[in-house]
């Protein structure tokens, strides 16, 4: 497993990176935690001549709690370059976000979590990988640089496709931010691996919060069903203003795959994968529906 | 006398092992060391038209590139089974000759001064291929107008094989029967996928004309005949060495291609070459295992004996025979009986070549197959009669050892109810039931499930063997002159820890600390011809050939303790080490010492002290067990999920527990693999699908459960010490105990049977269709 030979660089600031990048443009990877580049390079589907190692840059890791806009309650950010275990090993996180802790857990397994970044894998925008439902669900936002400065994009307009996301030639995702949270919200992710890769065969993310004996607000995601993970809007729709009675969730979740072309392949056929995704979404729903309320108590 | 035969010696391979000091094949570094590149067909089917290595060849850094037609002087990759005797048997060559045949097959190879370069290089050679189309899968290649993978003959069919025995025929048997049951079952291609890939080093010594050649090998002494014939050279000017081998599972029982084209690459190019297998390579052109898919037919009576076994069988060769391809089905054949007396048994097997990997001896070679279609008979028939399947089974075990099946073997001896009782009693099989009635009550799909294996191990006797010979094995023993002691065994352990237990038995024989005991094995240049090791062999055959060179070593060690101590050999006792007579002692080492000094030999006797012995089995082993596996079934997901699992094992005596509970661990994770995970895919178009471990699902820690192993220990009457085998036990008995728990979790439901993997999906998919049939909705 002989990748064709490139160059290396591991900048210590941004500047330097994005000056990389755009001296060596579509020659140029970028490296953070390397498991979806490394395989690529190594099977040669991948052929960069230069690798830019990000894990130099200070202001790539870390998790903060942060203000994003004056008056507005704190939320969180977390640099591009941060792993996985360092989000699922988050107090932070664990306390505000438990969606985030518990997607971070349910990643690969212990040596990809300890390696793999949360910025790899939402660059890589792979159809199965588990942070693009949670970003969905959280309605994150996207900070890119770029040589000309700074932009921010919503995870919905972020995932365009297959294997495509809207970061531009040049750009470097900076960090991910996560808007404060109400009271009386919660999350959870239900995802049923493939067993060989642990990608998801099929994964929801729910963050929603419950008041008056119904859920006030809902946001779903779901990754590894389509090419580009999504936000059911009928279900997201049917769920605010729901009972929390099982059989009102179940109904409102019946519609977790509607209008999607699901994939299809060896480890999963179109039929199942939409089955996974009605099925998962309630179990999501309902457990989070269960700490929402055990938040409030 | 025993110190250490039967205890939990800690591995003396462990320390090297685990701290990274072993030394497998790409440890090995030689001066001016050349690397190798393998060009493999990207086509399933394809005619060669052209190869232009001229851009290869001016790389920088490359020595050499060679394709099929510097090759064809080189004769085929051997086969060496002798059933069925009228195969077909085309030429294998070690590069691709006008033609390939299956997906990674080998068309070109690089020589180069770096890996890198080789690994460039291969780029740069230029074939065209005139694709065909392709034999995809058996039922493909028996169509009419199938393309026809070798030349010459116009059907895919290698070989028809039958089997047919017993004290009834079939006719009778199924006329007697009060219902015969019929159902299609398949065992799925797997991928062996040892921790350590194949790996080749050849060196060739121009001045003395031997090629020294290192394979991660199972059986380094077949390899060295073998590529011997292929290359047109003595066996004397070959040296065969299998250094640390990191597993095999069968897939390293072989002979490949790339060991005669590396003999001929350091032959061609005076240079030392090294290939070492990547895991892609791994999954493409190592062999794969199982590849059966058929038809079975059971004949019982209401009381619920099983009075006979049909079983037509599609038998997915690959596009060329491996070493013992064609003899897998006919070992499912003979195991057909499995535990139980079954008056008769039948199995037909077509042999189909496809264009595909060739399928060959992987861990159980043949008895999981037989093991998972008569286990699933067993709850099968259980189900329809509505009887308990351990009232079943117990109704079928054969009382009497040794006893005879219709397939014709003879089972040594055995205990069945022994073991299947303590496998109730261990997994509180009534306990498990009654949690099974509680939570049928609140809607969960909770099964249980049994399986009484038997296997054969110890292989076995020469002439009873499916190579047609190579059932013996052998050991050397050297006692140095202070009393330390080699033992060189021509078996060649790759994980299963004969460096411990055979110095076990050296150790309690000859009285000596273990660490005075060495054990080595693994290089024709330095040893007496062995077999090796595979089809749990090494201790019931190798240790007892190393049991036999202890015992002449002993006897005449103690002609000259008698000589010395000037007592009669019959008055001399030799216990723990120590000679005594007439009151005075003499230990080991003192008459090591005095058998190499030679200076007081009894009349007649040699100087030094060292024995070879070779043992010929009279029959195979038959060790068995049961196990019970307790699964749940999520009803909206299909995930099973394992709670319990539960193995009893008899194996014969134990000389170490600790390598038998290894050996039935590592192998229960393998045959659940097969049952919930693994599946080699290949498309319609021969392309293989499943060509990383991305995309083949090895079973994980965090998917299985705390294994319980137990017990029970029958001696074998075949051999002296008693041991049967135990390297292939977990993987024969765990699938179908999986396969028949999520059966029977999946019963209320009206589900009777699910193809392996059991991937969630299938099981879902069983749910659907029993709902279905059941006129309910989905």
């Amino acid at each position: 497993m002989i990748p064709t030979s490139f160059e290396y660089a591991a900048p210590a600031s941004l500047n330097q990176a994005l000056a990389l990048l755009q001296k060596y443009g579509e020659d140029a990877k970028i490296l953070t935690g390397g498991h979806s580049l490394i395989p690529l390079m190594k099977l040669r589907l991948a052929r960069p001549s230069m690798v830019i190692d990000l894990r130099k840059i200070k202001r790539l890791s870390g998790i903060h709690r942060k203000q994003f806009e004056p008056e507005k309650p704190v939320g969180l950010e977390i640099g591009a370059a941060t792993t996985h275990a360092e989000i699922q090993r988050s107090e932070v996180v664990h306390k505000g976000w438990p969606l985030l802790s518990e997607t971070a857990g349910e990643i690969g397994d212990m040596q990809v979590r300890n390696a793999g970044t949360i910025g790899g894998s939402v660059v890589h925008a792979d159809p199965a990988a588990d942070w693009p439902a949670a970003l969905l669900a959280c309605g994150a936002t996207l900070v890119l640089a770029g040589l000309q400065g700074e932009r921010t994009v919503p995870a919905e307009d972020f995932f365009v496709g297959l294997m495509e996301s809207a970061i531009r030639p040049g750009e470097i995702l900076v960090a991910i931010r996560f808007p404060a949270r109400a009271k009386g919200s919660s999350g959870a992710y239900r995802k049923l691996a493939q067993s060989a890769s642990g990608f998801a065969l099929t994964g929801v993310a729910v963050e929603l919060s419950v008041g008056d004996g119904q859920i006030a607000t809902a946001r779903v995601g779901i990754t590894g069903v389509a090419e580009k993970a999504y936000r059911p809007r009928r279900t997201e729709e049917a769920l605010v203003g729901c009972t929390l009675a099982e059989d009102a969730i179940r109904n409102a979740c019946a519609f977790a795959a509607e209008g999607i072309e699901p994939l299809a392949d060896i480890h999963a056929s179109a039929r199942y994968r939409a089955h996974l995704a009605r099925v998962l979404t309630r179990r999501a729903t309902l457990a989070a529906v269960e700490r929402a309320r055990g938040s409030k108590r | 006398m025993t110190s250490y035969i039967g205890k939990p010696v800690r591995r003396k391979e462990d320390r090297r092992m685990i701290q990274g000091l072993a030394t497998y094949v790409d440890d090995i570094e030689l001066s001016d060391l050349c690397h190798v590149a393998i060009l493999r067909s990207p086509h399933a089917h394809a005619r060669i038209t052209s190869i232009d290595r001229s851009a290869a060849l001016a790389h920088a850094g490359v020595i050499d590139v060679v394709s099929g037609e510097d090759t064809k002087h080189i004769g085929t990759v051997p086969v060496a089974s002798a059933v069925p005797p009228d195969k077909r048997t085309p030429r294998t060559p070690v590069l691709a000759e006008h033609k390939v045949r299956f997906v990674g097959e080998p068309v070109a190879a690089v020589v180069a001064t770096t890996k890198e370069a080789a690994r460039d290089a291969l780029e740069l050679v230029a074939v065209d291929y005139d694709v065909l189309p392709a034999a995809s899968s058996p039922e493909a290649a028996l169509r009419p107008g199938a393309p026809i993978l070798h030349e010459g003959v116009d059907t895919n069919l290698a070989f028809e094989w039958k089997l047919e025995g017993g004290e009834l025929t079939w006719k009778e048997a199924s006329e007697r029967a009060e219902r015969v049951l019929e159902q299609r079952m398949e065992n799925q291609r797997l991928a062996p996928i040892p921790m350590e890939p194949r790996g080749v080093i050849a060196r060739f010594d121009p001045g003395r004309g031997e090629i020294t050649l290192w394979t991660s090998t199972q059986i380094p002494h077949l390899v060295r005949t073998f590529v011997a014939i292929q290359l047109g050279i003595p066996e004397t000017k070959l040296r065969v060495i299998a250094p640390d081998v990191g597993g095999g599972f069968g897939s390293k029982l072989n002979v490949y291609r790339e060991e005669g084209l590396l003999c001929f690459l350091a032959q061609r190019t005076r240079k030392p070459v090294k290939w070492i297998e990547r895991r892609t390579e791994n999954f493409q052109a190592t062999i794969h295992g199982r590849g059966q898919v058929g038809n079975v037919k059971v004949a019982f009576t209401a009381e619920g004996k099983i009075l006979g076994i049909h079983y037509d069988v599609l038998a997915d060769l690959g596009a060329y025979h491996q070493l013992l391809t064609p003899a897998m089905p006919a070992i499912t054949g003979l195991m057909l009986s499995g535990s139980y007396a079954i008056p008769h048994i039948t199995i037909r097997v077509k042999g189909v070549f496809t264009n595909r990997m060739s399928t060959d001896a992987y861990r159980g070679a043949g008895r999981p197959e037989a093991t998972f279609i008569v286990e699933r008979i067993a709850d099968m028939v259980a189900a329809e009669l509505e009887m308990d399947p351990v009232e079943l089974r117990r109704a079928n075990f054969p009382r009497a050892f040794p006893y005879k099946t219709a397939t014709g073997l003879t089972y040594d001896s055995g205990d069945y109810v022994k073991a299947l009782d303590k496998a109730l009693q261990v997994s509180d099989y009534r306990g498990l039931r009654r949690a099974q009635e509680e939570a049928r009550d609140k809607g969960r799909l909770f099964g249980i499930g049994l399986s009484s294996y038997v296997e054969i191990c110890a292989l076995g006797p020469s002439g009873a063997m499916p190579t047609g010979g190579f059932g013996w094995e052998s050991a050397t023993v050297k006692v140095h002159p202070t009393g330390s002691v080699t033992v060189m065994s021509g078996a060649s352990p790759h994980g299963q820890g004969q460096e411990t237990s055979f110095a076990q038995i050296a150790a309690d024989m000859l009285g000596l600390d273990i660490e005075d005991v060495q054990v080595k094995h693994g290089d024709t240049g330095t040893m007496q011809y062995g077999v090796g090791t595979f089809g749990s062999r090494a201790t019931a055959v190798g240790g007892t050939a190393l049991y036999q060179a202890l015992e002449q070593v002993i006897a005449k060690a103690k002609r000259l303790a008698a000589h010395l101590l000037g007592a009669p050999v019959a008055g001399v006792r030799f216990e723990n080490g120590k000679f005594s007579a007439n009151g005075r002692v003499l230990t080991f080492g003192e008459v090591a010492f005095a058998a190499h000094g030679a200076a007081k030999l009894p009349p007649g006797d040699t100087p030094g002290l060292e024995a070879t012995s070779f043992f010929e089995p009279s029959n195979f082993t038959f060790p068995f067990g049961s196990h019970v596996c307790v699964v749940e079934v999520d009803a909206e997901t299909g995930e099973v999920e394992i709670l319990r699992y539960f193995a009893v094992d008899d194996c014969g005596k134990v000389i170490n527990p600790l390598l038998v509970d290894g050996q039935v661990h590592g192998g229960i994770a393998q045959g659940l693999g097969q049952a919930l995970f693994e599946r080699v895919v290949y498309d319609d178009e021969g392309q293989l699908l499943t060509g990383t471990l991305m995309d083949y699902a090895l079973p994980k820690a965090h998917q299985l459960p705390r294994f319980t192993t137990e017990r029970t220990e029958t001696p074998s009457p075949v051999n002296p010490l008693g041991v049967k085998g135990v390297g292939e036990a977990g993987t024969i008995g765990s699938t179908p105990a999986l396969v028949n728990a999520v059966v029977d979790a999946l019963a209320p439901l009206g589900v009777k049977h699910v193809d392996m993997p059991l991937t969630p999906e299938r099981v879902w998919n069983a749910i659907e269709e029993a709902k279905r049939a059941r006129g309910g909705v989905s």
